[in-house]
């Protein structure tokens, strides 16, 4: 056992879990001033409100043509009302005049629902262009220091950054150690600890070093560095509709092209019936049958899914990545860090035959009050709980603390009459040799029996003596058992990656409830297993920080590099995780999952309005011709004129109404799928069906109370 | 509602489905190369044809080709059919000696058999020789089936295969569903007609003097073999005029249930042989649940509105059902069943003048081909169109679940929405633009028998009836003129390639996708839940496309009926 080593992962586990209590809400810098309900603040609102009005722009409204084809129709009832009203008999002017500004406001509510999800990222944008300042690089010339501005340093190009210096690009650590403040990137306030060599040797540009000093190989040009990257991201400048959008989106115009032609027709049709149907009218209808809702919520769903990881503090490189986690089935699990707190904690004293518990107890608290790891600690409390035993104060005592070294593989105490030390079972083994003790029988069961359990034993040894065993357990996260059931019905496997032996892992994994592990792993086996995952067509995701990471990362449908880790692992993956927490792993899933069912489920309340709006309009349109098709109002609507103009009303309202939903997601549930479309197909296909027909009832009752028309 | 009636009813959906399994597995085998008990006589005929005609039964095709290749066959099909009805006049077997065909109308027939329309803007006995009948309208009654078949196999092979480029060679499809499954069951159905009294005979027609003296000529000729085929391959082309309401053609009860099981018994078929190839039952018997939901659905409006009878006419003094344009022998339930089940299915055979529905009747057919004939639907166009309706429905729903949607494991992407969008969306453009075109044209207009919402009825029948394929008339419609001779002729051609074409690009797309394993986190294509999803997908689809043109058409011209408003 390298105590060193979990010492380390110890403390930076301890950062995590500390930093999970202290998470802050918002991304760095983001504007919270006045808040508003739905967490948008006035200033993004109003931001929002004109750029709804800049997106009426043909060419930018191009890219939706549902809501293109709202713009035309607004723009054709405009001029023919506007005709009719100066030459025409203007018979119509005022209800035309309404259709009119209700298609053009529905134009407007789109526009609106895509400014306000593009609002926050744009906020953070902002935000973070601001700590993206123009800085001083201390160029290395041979042995020469120069100073140039950032923006003029190429790869390859190294610099030396010393305390109090920002970082002025991305890069590797080639020599030296330093403290870092990441807060710029990760909004994260505590330092880390940066240093060449190793899966912790890359620095993010804008960043700080605070202490010491290093020399760093910088390893991205000015416009492609990470918080570039960042800016671009949040900012949606470069954001592709992703597979499955563009897939709805084809589905979404190839209905518009179905109405467009069902309205078209319908002119024929009419006045072969004896029946002159205005082309508001028509307006009307085909604005009222195009799927708008979804047609003009489809985008902001999209950037609300990114902006939703984003908060969590994860950058998804692509929204296509955010999509292919909600058809992820296997996650592989980091042991440490994911699955167990990452440090083993004392859960027992078995002492050897002859020894009272106090006994092995108090030798166990002595050896191990100097000891600042968290197994150390934890003896010490298991001591005091257990055994009553106060902490005592070592230099009183008289006493030398014998620290771990990698030769001894022991740490312990010197008293004045005794030596206690406690260790791995050979390096004990090998002590008492010397001492001319031995290993009792009994004490090795225990042992054996500890290792098979996956736990830890560490034996104590007074002089020549076995005391007994400490019984080192590694701690199963509080609930993650319960997350793995949920994760099952979800029909997610759960694989758990350790580079513990088969039999400590099978331990732990059977506690942990994961699905499959696998023990003794390397980068390369990790990588066979998703492979072989991968051929029997499931689709995998995974996190990882380390360089030897990457080849896995970059083969897993979805691979969430920690952005604690090296450049090559952050390059290899499709998102990256500002907080380096792996658990969030999962949460990424969900995100991607509720993406997917936020789209389903407009588009199936999209589709189901329909129905509802015929049965307004169709009787409405032909009451002149033929009045006996007012059996068809079923909703009983005043007038035809008040039916058409309900029925757009409603239309325009519903996208405005949708738009908290669109933004925040549908309500998710870790349940299996028939269930989730059974109590969706409820709510979005038959709340589909019903709304509108309520919907379209209670305006045009306010319609007529008002006597509008 | 009369006892007996349901009792019919009944004995015909309780035969047709019994049906299902056994023809199903025996598809299955054909498709699948296993062994049959026919292989003693078909194989070496099957060699032969082989060997005759150069074709490497080995060679796997990808779609694009076996589209070319199939549309080479069927156009080489229309033009020796168009060219054959030219030349009807100096060929042999014209005892009547019938000259040749119009051209815009032998244009139209062409397309119409080659397509599996069977829309006849003529009558087989005044028009048609024997050898038009026997060598060119037969002929393509087989080959137009067996299109349908080869383009369903290979879209199931397509769902089945994973990252294969190809999908079926479709040569040896188009061989072995003619001589494997439509030519023994035709043998033995055309046998089974004639000892009915379905007549088959080369003799000249007969004159007759009849009991008032005045001379009738009864036009004769080989009907049974074509009779068959006609209903079996879901063609509808009938040999006379009356099609199968004529005595020759359709002669007893028995021939009624037969001939009725024959147009649905394929289509229904395949849903099992569908099951079978993906390894999953389940998978065949949702989609053949929805289809007789559907199916049950419509029949009930139609035999509603049929037994109701027309208010106008009771006021008379004739109440009762419909009776007009019925053979009395028939009744209202076999007349009712039988316009169900050829427009569930793109047959167009009639044994009812569907223009004499009432109202709310007429709206059953109509509508039953709007919305794309996939309830069973043609030999293998049912299968692949609701297959169609299947994607879309699960790309629309299945995100419900969270999962970017996948059929069969195969992920639902871009290229397959936008082939499955096409699929349905140029058959309804089509009897769409063709109707509109049709009322706002003098042509178009002045072949309408009926003012009123009926004539607009007619003229949607008519479009419908050529992009579904489907060949049944409101026969008020006088549809041999060059307008309406191109136009639908055109529709036909579109409605059946502008189908065809998007499927086999599904299947080639799919083919070459890897398959996801199905897990709890699956869309579940199977269950009752997802057949009443197909179904629901199916209507309002079908609904929200057509009810502004229908609300013109049949549904104001029964509220009008009610009202005793007539034009």
């Amino acid at each position: 056992m390298n105590n060193h080593d979990i010492s380390t992962s110890g403390k930076q586990e301890a950062l995590v879990e500390d930093y999970n209590k202290h998470k802050p809400v918002t991304m760095p810098g983001s504007p919270g001033t006045k808040k508003v309900p739905g967490g948008f603040n006035q200033a993004m609102l109003s931001r929002a409100v004109i750029d709804a009005f800049f997106k009426l722009n043909p060419r930018v409204l191009w890219a939706n043509p549902v809501i293109f084809v709202v713009e035309i129709m607004a723009v054709l009832t405009t001029f023919f009302t506007i005709r009719d009203g100066i030459s025409g008999p203007a018979t119509n002017f005022w209800f035309d005049g309404q259709i009119a500004i209700w298609l053009w406001v529905t134009v407007l509510f789109a526009n609106f629902a895509e400014a306000l999800a593009e609002g926050r990222g744009k906020a953070q944008a902002a935000a973070l262009r601001r700590t993206r300042r123009e800085t001083r690089a201390k160029k290395l010339i041979g042995e020469q220091v120069e100073e140039f501005a950032a923006s003029q340093l190429r790869k390859g190009d190294i610099v030396l950054a010393e305390a109090g210096d920002i970082i002025p690009g991305d890069g590797e650590i080639i020599e030296g150690i330093a403290s870092v403040d990441e807060s710029a990137v990760t909004g994260e306030s505590a330092p880390v600890i940066r240093e060449s060599g190793g899966d912790r040797s890359s620095v993010t540009g804008g960043t700080r070093v605070l202490s010491d000093w290093i020399k760093i190989r910088i390893t991205a040009n000015p416009g492609e560095t990470f918080l570039d990257q960042m800016i671009h991201l949040v900012e949606g400048a470069r954001r592709q509709k992703t597979p499955n959008e563009i897939a709805l989106s084809i589905l979404l115009a190839g209905l518009t092209i179905i109405f467009l032609l069902v309205v078209a027709t319908l002119e024929p049709f009419a006045v072969y019936s004896g029946i002159l149907i205005s082309l508001p009218v028509l307006a009307a209808l085909l604005v009222c049958l195009i799927p708008t809702t979804i047609g003009g919520l489809l985008s902001a769903i999209g950037i609300a899914g990114m902006d939703r990881l984003l908060k969590r503090n994860i950058l998804a490189m692509s929204g296509r990545a955010v999509e292919a986690a909600g058809d992820v089935d296997v996650l592989l699990l980091d042991k440490t860090g994911t699955i167990t707190l990452g440090n083993r904690l004392a859960v027992e004293f078995l002492p050897a035959p002859g020894i009272s518990p106090e006994k092995l107890a108090d030798a166990a608290q002595l050896s191990s009050l100097a000891d600042e790891t968290p197994e150390g600690r934890s003896i010490v409390v298991l001591a005091k709980e257990k055994y009553n035993l106060r902490e005592r104060d070592l230099s009183s005592l008289g006493v030398t603390f014998v620290p771990f070294t990698a030769q001894s593989r022991m740490s312990g105490v010197n008293l004045s009459d005794k030596e206690i030390r406690k260790g791995a079972a050979d390096a004990i083994e090998d002590y008492l040799h010397a001492q001319g003790g031995a290993l009792s029988p009994e004490v090795k069961n225990v042992v054996e029996e500890i290792a098979k359990k996956g736990g830890t034993p560490l034996i104590v040894a007074e002089n020549a003596l076995a005391l007994g065993v400490v019984y080192l357990k590694d701690v199963v996260k509080g609930g993650i058992r319960e997350r793995f059931t949920q994760l099952r019905r979800m029909g997610i496997k759960t694989v758990m990656i350790t580079g513990d032996n088969p039999l400590t892992a099978a331990a732990i994994a059977a506690e942990a409830g994961v699905d499959e592990f696998l023990a003794e792993a390397t980068p390369e086996t990790k990588l066979k297993l998703i492979r072989e995952y991968q051929a029997k067509g499931h689709l995998v995701a995974m996190t990882g920080d380390g360089t030897n990471d990457a080849p896995a990362l970059a083969q897993a449908d979805v691979g969430v590099a920690m952005s604690s880790g090296t450049q090559a692992a952050k390059e290899a993956g499709n998102m990256v995780d500002l907080d380096s927490n792996p658990t969030k792993l999962i949460e990424v899933v969900e995100i991607g999952k509720q993406l997917l069912m936020t789209r389903g489920a407009l588009t199936t309340f999209s589709i189901a309005n329909d129905i509802a709006k015929y049965f307004a309009i169709i009787p409405a349109m032909f009451a002149a011709a033929y009045p006996q098709l007012g059996v068809l109002n079923i909703m009983g609507l005043a007038t035809p004129q008040s039916a058409i103009l309900s029925a757009v009303i409603f239309n325009a309202l519903i996208i405005v109404t949708l738009i908290p939903l669109a933004l925040r997601g549908v309500a998710y549930r870790p349940l299996g799928a028939n269930i989730i479309l059974r109590r969706n197909m409820l709510i979005y296909g038959l709340g589909g069906l019903l709304t509108p027909f309520i919907g379209i009832k209670i305006i045009d009752l306010i319609l007529t109370a008002l006597g509008i028309v | 509602m009369k006892a007996i009636d349901i009792l019919q009813i009944l004995l015909y959906l309780v035969l047709l489905i019994a049906l299902v399994a056994p023809l199903g597995h025996y598809m299955f085998r054909v498709y699948n190369g296993e062994r049959t008990w026919l292989d003693r006589v078909l194989n070496p005929l099957e060699q032969l044809i082989y060997r005759l005609t150069e074709i490497e039964t080995e060679k796997e095709m990808g779609w694009r080709e076996y589209a070319a290749a199939l549309l080479v066959f069927n156009f080489l099909g229309l033009v020796l059919l168009f060219l054959l009805q030219l030349g009807q006049g100096y060929l042999p077997f014209n005892p009547q000696h019938f000259k040749m065909v119009k051209p815009d109308l032998a244009f139209n027939t062409a397309v119409s058999f080659m397509t599996n329309t069977d829309w006849q803007s003529y009558s087989g006995e005044t028009t048609m020789s024997y050898l038009t009948q026997m060598a060119g309208l037969t002929v393509q009654n087989f080959v137009s089936a067996a299109t349908g078949l080869a383009v369903a196999i290979a879209l199931i092979r397509g769902l089945t295969r994973r990252t294969s480029s190809t999908i079926g060679n479709f040569w040896v499809d188009l061989t072995r569903s003619v001589l494997w499954i439509l030519l023994p069951i035709s043998v033995v159905g055309a046998l089974v007609l004639v000892s009915q009294g379905v007549i088959q005979n080369l003799s000249p027609y007969l004159t007759v003097s009849t009991l008032k003296g005045v001379g009738q000529t009864i036009a004769l000729g080989p009907v049974a073999s074509q009779e068959i085929i006609k209903e079996l391959g879901t063609n509808g082309g009938g040999f006379f005029q009356a099609n199968s309401a004529h005595p020759f053609e359709n002669p007893t009860p028995l021939t009624n249930l037969l001939e009725m099981l024959a147009i649905l018994v394929i289509p229904a078929g395949l849903t099992f042989t569908f099951g079978r190839m993906v390894n999953d039952a389940r998978q065949g018997r949702v989609v053949l649940t929805a289809m007789i939901f559907l199916f049950v659905i419509f029949l009930a409006i139609c035999y509603i509105g049929e037994t109701a009878g027309n208010p106008l006419v009771s006021s008379l003094g004739a109440s009762g059902p419909s009776m007009e344009g019925k053979e009395v022998r028939f009744g209202v339930a076999n007349s009712v069943l039988w316009t169900t089940v050829t427009t569930a299915a793109s047959c167009g055979a009639v044994n009812t003048m569907h223009d004499s529905l009432t109202p709310l009747g007429g709206l059953v057919p109509l509508w039953q081909i709007m919305l794309g004939e996939v309830i069973f639907g043609g030999v293998g166009a049912g299968l692949y169109g609701i297959l169609v309706f299947v994607i879309l429905t699960v790309f629309i729903v299945g995100l419900m679940v969270g999962r970017t949607p996948e059929y069969l494991g195969k992920k639902i992407e871009s290229a397959e929405t936008k082939m499955a969008t096409l699929a349905v969306l140029i058959p309804a453009i089509t009897i769409l633009l063709g109707s509109a075109l049709a009322v706002a044209t003098k042509a178009g207009v002045s072949s309408v028998l009926n003012p009123g919402p009926h004539g607009l009825s007619e003229i949607l029948y008519a479009f419908s009836s050529g992009a579904g394929n489907n060949g049944s008339a409101f026969a008020g419609l006088n549809a041999n003129t060059l307008f309406y001779n191109l136009a639908i002729g055109f529709t036909m051609l579109i409605g059946r390639f502008g189908v065809i074409l998007p499927v086999l690009a599904i299947a080639g797309n799919m083919a070459g996708k890897k398959a996801v394993l199905p897990g709890t986190g699956t869309f579940q294509t199977t269950g009752v839940l997802f057949a009443g999803l197909l179904a629901g997908t199916v209507l309002i689809v079908g609904a929200l496309t057509f009810f502004p043109a229908l609300a013109l058409g049949p549904v104001v011209e029964h509220l009008l009926m009610l009202y005793g408003k007539t034009f």
